[in-house]
Protein backbone atom coordinates (compact mmCIF):
# COMPACT_ATOMS: atom_id res chain seq x y z
CA UNK A 1 0.00 0.00 0.00
CA UNK A 2 1.33 3.18 -0.99
CA UNK A 3 0.73 6.85 1.06
CA UNK A 4 -0.80 9.71 -1.39
CA UNK A 5 1.49 12.19 -1.56
CA UNK A 6 0.38 13.88 -4.48
CA UNK A 7 0.22 17.67 -5.59
CA UNK A 8 -1.60 20.00 -4.25
CA UNK A 9 -2.56 22.49 -6.68
CA UNK A 10 -3.93 19.91 -8.99
CA UNK A 11 -5.30 17.85 -6.63
CA UNK A 12 -7.46 20.84 -5.30
CA UNK A 13 -8.19 21.61 -8.46
CA UNK A 14 -9.80 18.15 -9.13
CA UNK A 15 -11.79 17.71 -6.35
CA UNK A 16 -13.53 20.98 -7.04
CA UNK A 17 -14.30 19.40 -10.43
CA UNK A 18 -15.29 16.12 -8.99
CA UNK A 19 -17.37 17.64 -7.12
CA UNK A 20 -19.22 20.13 -9.65
CA UNK A 21 -19.83 16.76 -11.60
CA UNK A 22 -20.67 15.51 -8.62
CA UNK A 23 -23.71 17.66 -8.61
CA UNK A 24 -25.08 17.76 -4.99
CA UNK A 25 -23.83 21.39 -5.63
CA UNK A 26 -27.16 22.05 -7.42
CA UNK A 27 -27.33 25.56 -6.80
CA UNK A 28 -30.41 27.67 -4.54
CA UNK A 29 -34.02 26.20 -5.08
CA UNK A 30 -33.27 22.13 -4.20
CA UNK A 31 -31.39 23.63 -1.41
CA UNK A 32 -33.57 24.35 1.23
CA UNK A 33 -35.76 21.61 1.96
CA UNK A 34 -35.77 21.67 5.86
CA UNK A 35 -38.17 19.13 6.08
CA UNK A 36 -39.16 20.22 9.23
CA UNK A 37 -41.33 17.42 10.64
CA UNK A 38 -42.59 17.88 14.63
CA UNK A 39 -43.27 20.91 16.64
CA UNK A 40 -40.67 22.18 19.26
CA UNK A 41 -42.09 23.87 22.62
CA UNK A 42 -40.45 27.03 22.36
CA UNK A 43 -39.57 28.54 19.45
CA UNK A 44 -38.03 31.89 19.00
CA UNK A 45 -39.77 33.90 15.83
CA UNK A 46 -37.24 35.48 14.25
CA UNK A 47 -37.95 37.98 10.86
CA UNK A 48 -35.28 37.28 8.11
CA UNK A 49 -36.11 39.73 5.37
CA UNK A 50 -34.51 38.76 2.30
CA UNK A 51 -30.61 40.12 2.42
CA UNK A 52 -30.60 43.39 -0.17
CA UNK A 53 -28.56 42.66 -3.14
CA UNK A 54 -29.22 38.84 -2.45
CA UNK A 55 -31.21 38.36 -6.15
CA UNK A 56 -27.79 38.79 -7.61
CA UNK A 57 -25.63 36.98 -5.36
CA UNK A 58 -24.46 33.05 -6.37
CA UNK A 59 -25.92 32.09 -2.74
CA UNK A 60 -29.43 33.13 -1.29
CA UNK A 61 -27.85 34.26 2.16
CA UNK A 62 -31.19 34.58 3.79
CA UNK A 63 -32.68 31.80 3.18
CA UNK A 64 -29.25 29.41 4.33
CA UNK A 65 -29.48 31.53 7.59
CA UNK A 66 -33.25 30.46 8.04
CA UNK A 67 -32.92 27.20 7.42
CA UNK A 68 -30.05 26.69 9.55
CA UNK A 69 -32.07 28.41 12.41
CA UNK A 70 -35.59 26.19 11.75
CA UNK A 71 -33.33 23.04 11.77
CA UNK A 72 -32.19 23.54 15.44
CA UNK A 73 -35.18 23.35 16.52
CA UNK A 74 -35.48 26.67 18.10
CA UNK A 75 -36.75 29.22 15.96
CA UNK A 76 -39.12 29.99 13.76
CA UNK A 77 -38.21 31.84 10.90
CA UNK A 78 -40.69 34.76 9.56
CA UNK A 79 -39.54 35.10 5.96
CA UNK A 80 -40.40 38.73 3.98
CA UNK A 81 -39.59 40.72 1.34
CA UNK A 82 -39.37 43.99 2.84
CA UNK A 83 -36.56 46.21 1.56
CA UNK A 84 -34.30 46.65 4.21
CA UNK A 85 -30.24 45.93 4.98
CA UNK A 86 -28.22 46.46 7.95
CA UNK A 87 -28.49 50.06 8.35
CA UNK A 88 -31.99 50.49 8.42
CA UNK A 89 -33.06 50.80 11.87
CA UNK A 90 -36.46 48.84 12.28
CA UNK A 91 -39.88 49.98 13.04
CA UNK A 92 -40.41 48.29 16.41
CA UNK A 93 -43.83 48.38 16.83
CA UNK A 94 -44.52 47.56 13.01
CA UNK A 95 -42.19 43.94 14.21
CA UNK A 96 -43.80 43.69 17.53
CA UNK A 97 -47.34 43.58 15.45
CA UNK A 98 -45.99 40.71 13.44
CA UNK A 99 -44.79 38.44 16.34
CA UNK A 100 -41.39 38.81 15.67
CA UNK A 101 -39.04 38.81 18.56
CA UNK A 102 -35.62 39.30 16.99
CA UNK A 103 -34.83 40.45 13.38
CA UNK A 104 -32.03 39.96 11.52
CA UNK A 105 -31.90 42.36 8.13
CA UNK A 106 -28.18 42.52 5.75
CA UNK A 107 -26.88 42.86 2.50
CA UNK A 108 -24.56 41.10 0.33
CA UNK A 109 -22.72 42.75 -2.92
CA UNK A 110 -19.37 42.27 -4.94
CA UNK A 111 -16.09 43.50 -3.59
CA UNK A 112 -12.95 43.65 -5.00
CA UNK A 113 -10.68 40.76 -6.98
CA UNK A 114 -13.92 38.68 -7.22
CA UNK A 115 -15.13 38.49 -3.56
CA UNK A 116 -18.05 39.15 -2.18
CA UNK A 117 -19.28 41.73 0.97
CA UNK A 118 -21.90 40.21 3.33
CA UNK A 119 -23.18 42.16 6.17
CA UNK A 120 -25.82 42.17 9.01
CA UNK A 121 -27.17 43.21 11.89
CA UNK A 122 -29.25 41.49 14.70
CA UNK A 123 -31.80 43.44 16.79
CA UNK A 124 -34.09 42.53 19.62
CA UNK A 125 -37.20 43.14 18.52
CA UNK A 126 -39.14 43.18 22.11
CA UNK A 127 -36.12 45.41 23.61
CA UNK A 128 -35.38 47.15 21.10
CA UNK A 129 -31.90 46.75 21.12
CA UNK A 130 -29.05 46.38 18.80
CA UNK A 131 -27.64 43.38 19.51
CA UNK A 132 -24.92 44.28 16.80
CA UNK A 133 -23.43 42.43 13.92
CA UNK A 134 -21.01 41.51 11.73
CA UNK A 135 -19.17 42.25 8.07
CA UNK A 136 -17.48 39.09 5.81
CA UNK A 137 -14.89 39.65 3.00
CA UNK A 138 -15.01 36.27 1.15
CA UNK A 139 -14.48 34.12 -1.90
CA UNK A 140 -17.17 33.16 -3.77
CA UNK A 141 -16.86 29.85 -2.51
CA UNK A 142 -17.00 30.74 0.95
CA UNK A 143 -20.52 33.02 1.01
CA UNK A 144 -22.52 29.67 2.46
CA UNK A 145 -19.97 30.06 5.24
CA UNK A 146 -20.95 33.35 5.92
CA UNK A 147 -23.98 32.51 5.91
CA UNK A 148 -23.21 29.70 8.25
CA UNK A 149 -21.51 32.06 10.14
CA UNK A 150 -24.29 34.53 10.81
CA UNK A 151 -26.49 31.90 11.88
CA UNK A 152 -24.23 30.71 14.54
CA UNK A 153 -23.65 34.66 15.38
CA UNK A 154 -27.60 34.75 15.52
CA UNK A 155 -27.91 31.57 17.62
CA UNK A 156 -25.32 32.38 19.88
CA UNK A 157 -26.87 35.85 20.84
CA UNK A 158 -30.25 34.49 21.04
CA UNK A 159 -29.54 31.49 22.97
CA UNK A 160 -26.31 31.65 24.85
CA UNK A 161 -25.42 28.47 23.41
CA UNK A 162 -22.67 28.31 20.57
CA UNK A 163 -23.80 27.16 17.38
CA UNK A 164 -22.84 24.57 14.98
CA UNK A 165 -24.27 25.96 11.60
CA UNK A 166 -20.31 26.54 10.30
CA UNK A 167 -19.23 23.11 11.17
CA UNK A 168 -18.64 20.40 8.53
CA UNK A 169 -20.56 17.07 8.35
CA UNK A 170 -18.70 13.80 6.43
CA UNK A 171 -20.55 11.04 4.84
CA UNK A 172 -20.21 8.58 1.83
CA UNK A 173 -22.50 7.86 -0.90
CA UNK A 174 -22.78 4.82 -2.48
CA UNK A 175 -23.63 5.67 -6.24
CA UNK A 176 -23.59 2.28 -8.75
CA UNK A 177 -20.31 0.42 -7.54
CA UNK A 178 -19.03 3.66 -6.68
CA UNK A 179 -18.48 4.42 -3.27
CA UNK A 180 -17.39 8.38 -2.24
CA UNK A 181 -16.15 9.45 1.12
CA UNK A 182 -17.81 13.39 1.18
CA UNK A 183 -17.01 17.19 3.32
CA UNK A 184 -20.01 19.18 3.13
CA UNK A 185 -21.41 22.14 5.21
CA UNK A 186 -23.48 20.96 8.25
CA UNK A 187 -26.56 21.43 6.14
CA UNK A 188 -25.28 18.74 3.84
CA UNK A 189 -25.23 21.07 1.05
CA UNK A 190 -21.23 22.38 -0.68
CA UNK A 191 -20.03 18.94 -0.86
CA UNK A 192 -16.68 17.86 -1.59
CA UNK A 193 -15.20 14.44 -2.53
CA UNK A 194 -12.03 13.47 -0.58
CA UNK A 195 -11.72 10.11 -1.52
CA UNK A 196 -13.35 7.61 -4.50
CA UNK A 197 -13.04 4.35 -4.49
CA UNK A 198 -14.27 0.82 -6.45
CA UNK A 199 -15.16 -0.71 -3.06
CA UNK A 200 -17.12 0.64 0.73
CA UNK A 201 -16.03 3.14 2.99
CA UNK A 202 -17.24 3.16 6.48
CA UNK A 203 -16.95 4.41 9.76
CA UNK A 204 -15.56 7.92 8.80
CA UNK A 205 -14.58 9.78 12.35
CA UNK A 206 -13.26 13.53 12.37
CA UNK A 207 -10.05 14.58 14.27
CA UNK A 208 -10.93 16.99 17.33
CA UNK A 209 -9.19 19.18 15.56
CA UNK A 210 -11.00 19.16 12.17
CA UNK A 211 -8.10 18.29 9.82
CA UNK A 212 -8.41 14.66 9.52
CA UNK A 213 -10.52 11.73 8.70
CA UNK A 214 -10.01 8.42 9.97
CA UNK A 215 -12.41 5.96 8.06
CA UNK A 216 -11.84 2.10 7.64
CA UNK A 217 -11.63 1.54 3.25
CA UNK A 218 -11.87 -1.82 1.74
CA UNK A 219 -10.08 -1.14 -1.44
CA UNK A 220 -7.36 -3.81 -0.42
CA UNK A 221 -9.81 -6.38 -0.28
CA UNK A 222 -10.02 -6.05 3.43
CA UNK A 223 -10.71 -3.59 5.80
CA UNK A 224 -8.11 -1.45 6.75
CA UNK A 225 -8.16 2.05 8.74
CA UNK A 226 -6.81 5.17 7.34
CA UNK A 227 -6.41 8.44 8.62
CA UNK A 228 -6.77 11.38 5.87
CA UNK A 229 -5.72 14.90 5.92
CA UNK A 230 -8.76 16.52 4.57
CA UNK A 231 -7.19 19.82 3.16
CA UNK A 232 -4.45 18.45 1.43
CA UNK A 233 -5.61 14.46 0.35
CA UNK A 234 -2.65 13.00 1.96
CA UNK A 235 -3.11 9.78 3.98
CA UNK A 236 -1.18 7.36 6.49
CA UNK A 237 -2.39 3.57 6.68
CA UNK A 238 -2.65 3.25 10.17
CA UNK A 239 -4.08 -0.33 10.63
CA UNK A 240 -3.23 -3.26 8.45
CA UNK A 241 -2.69 -5.89 10.68
CA UNK A 242 -3.70 -9.20 9.28
CA UNK A 243 -6.88 -9.76 9.80
CA UNK A 244 -10.17 -6.94 10.02
CA UNK A 245 -9.19 -3.37 11.05
CA UNK A 246 -11.93 -1.32 11.96
CA UNK A 247 -14.70 0.96 13.87
CA UNK A 248 -11.46 4.33 14.37
CA UNK A 249 -12.65 6.72 17.52
CA UNK A 250 -10.26 9.77 18.12
CA UNK A 251 -9.33 10.04 21.86
CA UNK A 252 -10.32 13.56 22.99
CA UNK A 253 -6.89 14.82 22.82
CA UNK A 254 -6.38 13.50 18.95
CA UNK A 255 -3.19 11.65 19.54
CA UNK A 256 -4.72 8.16 19.90
CA UNK A 257 -7.31 6.22 17.95
CA UNK A 258 -9.55 3.29 19.46
CA UNK A 259 -9.83 0.73 16.75
CA UNK A 260 -11.39 -2.87 16.56
CA UNK A 261 -8.71 -5.33 15.23
CA UNK A 262 -8.93 -9.22 14.30
CA UNK A 263 -5.19 -9.63 14.27
CA UNK A 264 -5.22 -11.89 17.83
CA UNK A 265 -8.25 -13.61 16.47
CA UNK A 266 -11.63 -12.24 17.31
CA UNK A 267 -12.74 -8.56 17.15
CA UNK A 268 -11.29 -6.35 19.89
CA UNK A 269 -10.19 -3.30 20.86
CA UNK A 270 -6.99 -1.95 20.54
CA UNK A 271 -5.31 1.58 21.14
CA UNK A 272 -3.11 2.90 18.44
CA UNK A 273 -1.16 6.23 18.16
CA UNK A 274 -2.52 8.49 15.75
CA UNK A 275 0.60 8.08 13.26
CA UNK A 276 -0.02 4.38 13.61
CA UNK A 277 2.80 3.49 16.37
CA UNK A 278 2.35 1.91 19.99
CA UNK A 279 -0.53 -0.77 19.76
CA UNK A 280 -1.92 -1.83 23.37
CA UNK A 281 -4.46 -4.43 23.67
CA UNK A 282 -7.50 -3.28 25.53
CA UNK A 283 -10.04 -6.34 25.85
CA UNK A 284 -9.28 -9.87 25.89
CA UNK A 285 -12.89 -11.44 25.31
CA UNK A 286 -13.99 -14.08 23.98
CA UNK A 287 -16.74 -11.83 22.60
CA UNK A 288 -17.03 -9.55 20.08
CA UNK A 289 -16.29 -6.46 21.09
CA UNK A 290 -16.55 -3.14 18.69
CA UNK A 291 -17.34 0.33 17.83
CA UNK A 292 -15.71 2.00 20.62
CA UNK A 293 -16.05 5.87 21.54
CA UNK A 294 -14.42 7.84 24.40
CA UNK A 295 -15.80 9.74 26.71
CA UNK A 296 -15.41 13.24 26.41
CA UNK A 297 -12.85 13.34 29.35
CA UNK A 298 -10.90 10.63 27.41
CA UNK A 299 -10.80 8.32 30.81
CA UNK A 300 -13.47 5.65 29.34
CA UNK A 301 -14.59 3.93 26.68
CA UNK A 302 -18.05 2.82 25.32
CA UNK A 303 -18.76 0.16 23.50
CA UNK A 304 -20.76 -2.15 21.84
CA UNK A 305 -19.68 -6.20 22.53
CA UNK A 306 -22.20 -9.75 22.55
CA UNK A 307 -20.67 -10.92 25.40
CA UNK A 308 -23.82 -11.02 27.21
CA UNK A 309 -25.78 -12.89 24.21
CA UNK A 310 -27.07 -9.98 21.92
CA UNK A 311 -24.66 -7.00 21.66
CA UNK A 312 -24.93 -4.32 23.86
CA UNK A 313 -23.54 -0.88 24.86
CA UNK A 314 -20.59 -1.70 27.61
CA UNK A 315 -18.37 0.92 29.49
CA UNK A 316 -14.69 0.75 30.48
CA UNK A 317 -11.69 2.82 31.36
CA UNK A 318 -9.30 3.13 28.57
CA UNK A 319 -7.00 1.55 31.28
CA UNK A 320 -8.45 -1.62 30.40
CA UNK A 321 -9.86 -3.88 33.56
CA UNK A 322 -13.95 -4.76 33.94
CA UNK A 323 -16.73 -3.54 31.74
CA UNK A 324 -20.01 -2.19 32.90
CA UNK A 325 -23.09 -2.74 31.03
CA UNK A 326 -24.74 0.38 29.56
CA UNK A 327 -27.87 -0.39 28.06
CA UNK A 328 -30.39 -3.04 29.25
CA UNK A 329 -33.57 -2.88 27.03
CA UNK A 330 -34.00 -5.45 24.22
CA UNK A 331 -31.50 -7.55 22.90
CA UNK A 332 -30.01 -5.30 20.49
CA UNK A 333 -28.05 -2.17 21.13
CA UNK A 334 -25.20 -1.18 18.89
CA UNK A 335 -23.44 2.08 17.43
CA UNK A 336 -23.39 4.30 20.25
CA UNK A 337 -22.51 8.63 20.29
CA UNK A 338 -21.89 10.38 23.40
CA UNK A 339 -22.41 13.56 23.45
CA UNK A 340 -19.70 16.13 23.52
CA UNK A 341 -21.12 17.17 27.07
CA UNK A 342 -20.72 13.50 28.65
CA UNK A 343 -25.03 13.82 29.51
CA UNK A 344 -26.35 11.97 26.83
CA UNK A 345 -25.66 8.73 24.22
CA UNK A 346 -27.37 8.11 20.83
CA UNK A 347 -27.23 4.39 19.88
CA UNK A 348 -29.73 2.34 17.59
CA UNK A 349 -31.96 -0.32 19.06
CA UNK A 350 -33.71 -3.42 17.68
CA UNK A 351 -37.51 -3.56 18.79
CA UNK A 352 -39.84 -5.92 16.98
CA UNK A 353 -37.03 -5.75 14.04
CA UNK A 354 -37.16 -1.84 13.72
CA UNK A 355 -33.97 -0.23 14.20
CA UNK A 356 -34.60 3.29 15.78
CA UNK A 357 -32.38 5.87 17.24
CA UNK A 358 -32.79 6.19 20.91
CA UNK A 359 -30.94 8.54 22.69
CA UNK A 360 -30.20 7.89 26.48
CA UNK A 361 -29.76 10.12 29.62
CA UNK A 362 -26.35 8.83 30.70
CA UNK A 363 -26.82 9.84 34.66
CA UNK A 364 -30.44 8.61 34.83
CA UNK A 365 -29.77 5.51 32.16
CA UNK A 366 -33.52 6.92 31.29
CA UNK A 367 -33.69 6.14 27.14
CA UNK A 368 -35.53 7.40 24.60
CA UNK A 369 -36.96 6.45 21.17
CA UNK A 370 -36.45 9.30 19.14
CA UNK A 371 -37.82 7.96 15.51
CA UNK A 372 -40.61 6.00 14.09
CA UNK A 373 -38.34 5.20 11.48
CA UNK A 374 -37.20 1.38 10.42
CA UNK A 375 -34.07 1.59 9.69
CA UNK A 376 -31.67 3.83 11.40
CA UNK A 377 -27.93 3.95 11.75
CA UNK A 378 -24.71 5.64 12.66
CA UNK A 379 -25.58 8.32 14.90
CA UNK A 380 -23.42 11.27 15.39
CA UNK A 381 -23.69 14.23 18.02
CA UNK A 382 -23.12 17.89 16.87
CA UNK A 383 -20.06 19.63 18.84
CA UNK A 384 -22.87 21.49 20.92
CA UNK A 385 -24.62 18.30 21.94
CA UNK A 386 -28.18 20.06 20.92
CA UNK A 387 -28.29 17.62 17.45
CA UNK A 388 -28.08 14.64 15.89
CA UNK A 389 -27.41 13.53 12.21
CA UNK A 390 -28.25 9.46 11.48
CA UNK A 391 -28.65 7.52 8.58
CA UNK A 392 -32.08 6.38 7.50
CA UNK A 393 -34.31 4.93 4.70
CA UNK A 394 -37.28 7.10 3.12
CA UNK A 395 -38.81 3.75 0.69
CA UNK A 396 -35.86 2.96 -0.89
CA UNK A 397 -33.39 5.98 -0.88
CA UNK A 398 -30.85 6.17 1.88
CA UNK A 399 -30.94 9.50 3.66
CA UNK A 400 -29.54 11.95 6.40
CA UNK A 401 -31.62 13.30 8.92
CA UNK A 402 -31.14 16.21 11.83
CA UNK A 403 -32.79 15.58 14.63
CA UNK A 404 -32.89 17.76 17.75
CA UNK A 405 -32.08 15.31 20.94
CA UNK A 406 -35.74 15.14 22.27
CA UNK A 407 -36.89 14.01 18.44
CA UNK A 408 -39.37 16.79 17.90
CA UNK A 409 -37.63 18.74 15.02
CA UNK A 410 -36.23 16.36 12.44
CA UNK A 411 -34.96 17.65 8.84
CA UNK A 412 -33.90 15.70 5.85
CA UNK A 413 -30.33 16.97 4.61
CA UNK A 414 -29.21 17.54 0.98
CA UNK A 415 -28.01 14.92 -1.23
CA UNK A 416 -31.06 13.79 -2.61
CA UNK A 417 -31.99 10.56 -5.28
CA UNK A 418 -28.86 8.91 -3.93
CA UNK A 419 -27.55 6.19 -1.50
CA UNK A 420 -25.85 8.60 1.51
CA UNK A 421 -25.04 6.71 4.98
CA UNK A 422 -21.99 6.95 7.39
CA UNK A 423 -22.66 10.17 8.93
CA UNK A 424 -19.88 11.92 11.37
CA UNK A 425 -20.44 15.31 12.73
CA UNK A 426 -16.95 17.21 12.35
CA UNK A 427 -15.91 19.65 15.51
CA UNK A 428 -16.49 23.72 16.09
CA UNK A 429 -14.55 25.13 13.57
CA UNK A 430 -11.28 27.44 15.47
CA UNK B 1 -2.56 22.52 7.54
CA UNK B 2 -5.90 23.47 6.48
CA UNK B 3 -6.09 27.37 6.72
CA UNK B 4 -8.43 29.76 7.80
CA UNK B 5 -8.80 32.03 4.97
CA UNK B 6 -11.89 32.92 6.56
CA UNK B 7 -11.05 35.94 8.95
CA UNK B 8 -14.50 37.67 10.68
CA UNK B 9 -14.56 41.17 12.29
CA UNK B 10 -17.71 41.07 14.67
CA UNK B 11 -18.64 44.79 15.93
CA UNK B 12 -17.83 44.35 19.07
CA UNK B 13 -20.55 45.11 21.70
CA UNK B 14 -20.47 48.13 22.58
CA UNK B 15 -23.95 47.68 21.51
CA UNK B 16 -25.75 46.92 25.12
CA UNK B 17 -25.81 50.59 26.08
CA UNK B 18 -26.64 51.92 22.64
CA UNK B 19 -30.03 50.56 22.88
CA UNK B 20 -32.46 53.17 21.43
CA UNK B 21 -29.65 55.11 19.42
CA UNK B 22 -29.45 55.20 15.86
CA UNK B 23 -27.87 52.56 13.87
CA UNK B 24 -24.40 51.58 14.74
CA UNK B 25 -22.70 52.47 11.87
CA UNK B 26 -19.48 50.51 12.42
CA UNK B 27 -19.66 47.22 10.67
CA UNK B 28 -16.23 46.22 9.13
CA UNK B 29 -15.01 43.82 7.34
CA UNK B 30 -12.75 40.78 7.76
CA UNK B 31 -9.83 40.92 5.82
CA UNK B 32 -9.30 37.52 3.46
CA UNK B 33 -6.17 36.01 2.69
CA UNK B 34 -7.00 34.83 -0.70
CA UNK B 35 -8.94 34.77 -3.40
CA UNK B 36 -8.70 30.96 -3.98
CA UNK B 37 -11.60 28.47 -3.98
CA UNK B 38 -12.17 29.46 0.01
CA UNK B 39 -11.41 27.90 3.07
CA UNK B 40 -13.29 24.45 3.12
CA UNK B 41 -10.57 22.97 1.11
CA UNK B 42 -11.13 19.43 0.11
CA UNK B 43 -8.49 17.69 -1.74
CA UNK B 44 -9.59 14.58 -3.45
CA UNK B 45 -8.01 10.66 -3.55
CA UNK B 46 -8.79 8.02 -5.55
CA UNK B 47 -8.52 4.45 -4.36
CA UNK B 48 -6.74 1.69 -5.84
CA UNK B 49 -8.24 -1.54 -6.67
CA UNK B 50 -7.81 -4.43 -4.97
CA UNK B 51 -6.39 -7.97 -5.47
CA UNK B 52 -7.75 -10.03 -7.94
CA UNK B 53 -9.05 -13.47 -7.30
CA UNK B 54 -6.66 -15.78 -8.60
CA UNK B 55 -6.98 -19.51 -9.46
CA UNK B 56 -7.66 -21.89 -6.70
CA UNK B 57 -8.50 -25.92 -7.08
CA UNK B 58 -10.74 -26.67 -9.79
CA UNK B 59 -14.02 -28.32 -9.40
CA UNK B 60 -14.43 -27.07 -5.38
CA UNK B 61 -16.83 -24.62 -4.26
CA UNK B 62 -15.73 -21.04 -3.57
CA UNK B 63 -18.54 -20.01 -1.30
CA UNK B 64 -19.73 -21.44 2.60
CA UNK B 65 -23.42 -20.43 4.08
CA UNK B 66 -24.54 -19.52 7.15
CA UNK B 67 -28.10 -19.96 9.27
CA UNK B 68 -29.05 -16.60 10.39
CA UNK B 69 -27.18 -15.50 13.39
CA UNK B 70 -25.19 -18.77 13.00
CA UNK B 71 -21.45 -19.08 12.95
CA UNK B 72 -21.32 -22.30 12.88
CA UNK B 73 -19.73 -24.47 9.34
CA UNK B 74 -22.46 -27.03 8.54
CA UNK B 75 -21.51 -30.56 7.81
CA UNK B 76 -22.36 -30.40 4.52
CA UNK B 77 -19.39 -27.99 3.40
CA UNK B 78 -16.84 -30.14 4.31
CA UNK B 79 -16.24 -31.20 0.76
CA UNK B 80 -15.38 -27.58 0.24
CA UNK B 81 -13.54 -27.22 3.57
CA UNK B 82 -11.28 -30.35 2.76
CA UNK B 83 -10.66 -29.38 -1.60
CA UNK B 84 -8.94 -26.37 0.09
CA UNK B 85 -7.37 -27.66 2.61
CA UNK B 86 -5.82 -30.46 0.52
CA UNK B 87 -4.80 -27.78 -2.11
CA UNK B 88 -2.78 -25.38 0.20
CA UNK B 89 -1.36 -27.90 1.44
CA UNK B 90 0.14 -28.68 -1.59
CA UNK B 91 1.00 -25.31 -2.86
CA UNK B 92 2.62 -23.74 0.23
CA UNK B 93 3.38 -20.89 -1.95
CA UNK B 94 -0.20 -19.91 -2.16
CA UNK B 95 -2.46 -17.80 -0.28
CA UNK B 96 -6.21 -17.74 0.47
CA UNK B 97 -8.22 -14.88 1.71
CA UNK B 98 -11.45 -15.98 3.58
CA UNK B 99 -14.20 -12.93 3.30
CA UNK B 100 -16.84 -13.20 6.03
CA UNK B 101 -20.21 -11.86 4.88
CA UNK B 102 -23.68 -10.91 6.89
CA UNK B 103 -27.04 -9.45 5.86
CA UNK B 104 -27.57 -6.11 5.49
CA UNK B 105 -30.08 -5.78 8.89
CA UNK B 106 -28.44 -4.25 11.88
CA UNK B 107 -24.83 -1.49 12.58
CA UNK B 108 -22.35 -2.31 9.62
CA UNK B 109 -19.48 -2.34 12.20
CA UNK B 110 -21.42 -5.09 14.35
CA UNK B 111 -21.93 -6.72 10.98
CA UNK B 112 -17.88 -6.47 10.52
CA UNK B 113 -17.70 -8.27 13.51
CA UNK B 114 -20.35 -10.92 12.97
CA UNK B 115 -18.52 -11.47 9.03
CA UNK B 116 -15.32 -11.99 10.67
CA UNK B 117 -16.62 -14.76 12.91
CA UNK B 118 -18.19 -16.64 10.28
CA UNK B 119 -14.28 -15.85 8.39
CA UNK B 120 -12.74 -17.50 11.44
CA UNK B 121 -15.08 -20.27 11.82
CA UNK B 122 -13.47 -21.36 8.07
CA UNK B 123 -10.46 -20.92 9.39
CA UNK B 124 -10.35 -23.17 12.00
CA UNK B 125 -12.06 -25.78 9.75
CA UNK B 126 -9.34 -25.11 7.35
CA UNK B 127 -6.36 -25.74 9.75
CA UNK B 128 -8.55 -28.81 11.43
CA UNK B 129 -8.46 -29.94 7.74
CA UNK B 130 -4.66 -29.60 7.81
CA UNK B 131 -3.89 -26.22 5.92
CA UNK B 132 -1.83 -23.88 7.74
CA UNK B 133 -2.84 -20.32 10.09
CA UNK B 134 0.22 -18.84 7.40
CA UNK B 135 -1.47 -19.35 4.28
CA UNK B 136 -4.96 -18.35 4.96
CA UNK B 137 -5.98 -14.75 5.99
CA UNK B 138 -9.64 -14.11 7.51
CA UNK B 139 -11.08 -11.14 6.71
CA UNK B 140 -15.01 -9.33 7.09
CA UNK B 141 -16.84 -7.44 4.78
CA UNK B 142 -19.77 -7.32 6.84
CA UNK B 143 -22.64 -6.37 4.64
CA UNK B 144 -20.14 -4.06 2.28
CA UNK B 145 -20.46 -6.79 -0.14
CA UNK B 146 -23.88 -8.64 -0.93
CA UNK B 147 -24.01 -11.49 -3.14
CA UNK B 148 -27.73 -10.35 -3.29
CA UNK B 149 -29.08 -7.12 -3.10
CA UNK B 150 -33.14 -7.40 -2.23
CA UNK B 151 -34.67 -7.85 1.19
CA UNK B 152 -36.41 -10.92 0.94
CA UNK B 153 -34.93 -14.22 3.40
CA UNK B 154 -33.57 -15.82 0.24
CA UNK B 155 -31.50 -12.86 -0.08
CA UNK B 156 -30.44 -12.57 3.24
CA UNK B 157 -29.50 -16.45 3.22
CA UNK B 158 -27.57 -15.27 -0.26
CA UNK B 159 -25.52 -12.83 1.71
CA UNK B 160 -24.42 -14.93 4.79
CA UNK B 161 -21.73 -16.22 3.75
CA UNK B 162 -18.06 -16.88 3.68
CA UNK B 163 -16.05 -16.40 0.03
CA UNK B 164 -12.60 -18.08 -0.45
CA UNK B 165 -10.32 -16.11 -2.45
CA UNK B 166 -7.19 -16.90 -3.33
CA UNK B 167 -4.13 -14.34 -4.10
Amino acid sequence: MTLDHRSNSFFVRRGLLAALAGAPWLPALAQFRVEVSGVGMTQLPIALPTFRGQSASPQPISEIVRADLERSGRFRALGDERDMDETTRPDFSAWRGRRADALAAGSVATADSGRWRVRFRLWDIVKERDLGGQGYLVPEADLRLAAHRIADYIYEQLTGEQGVFSTRLAYVTKSGSRYTLWVADADGENAQAALSSNESIISPSWSPDGAYLAYVSFEARKPVVYVHQVATGQRRLVANFKGSNSAPAWSPDGRHLAVTLSRDGGSQLYIIGADGSGLRRLTQSQSIDTEPRFSPNGKDLYFVSDRGGGPQVYRMSVQGGGAQRVTYDGNYNVSPSISPDGRWMAYISRKSGRFGLHVMELASGKATAITDTRDDEHPSFAPNSRLIVYATREGAERVLMTTTIDGKIKARLAGHGRDIREPSWGPFQR
Amino acid sequence: MRKRFFVLAVVAAALAACSSAGVDPSIEDGASATTGSGQSTVTQVQAGDGESDRMGPASVGRTIYFDFDSFVVKPEYEPIVEGHARFLRSHPDRNVALEGNTDERGSREYNLALGQKRSEAVRRAMRLAGASDSQMEAVSFGEENPAAYGSTEEDYAQNRRVEIRYR
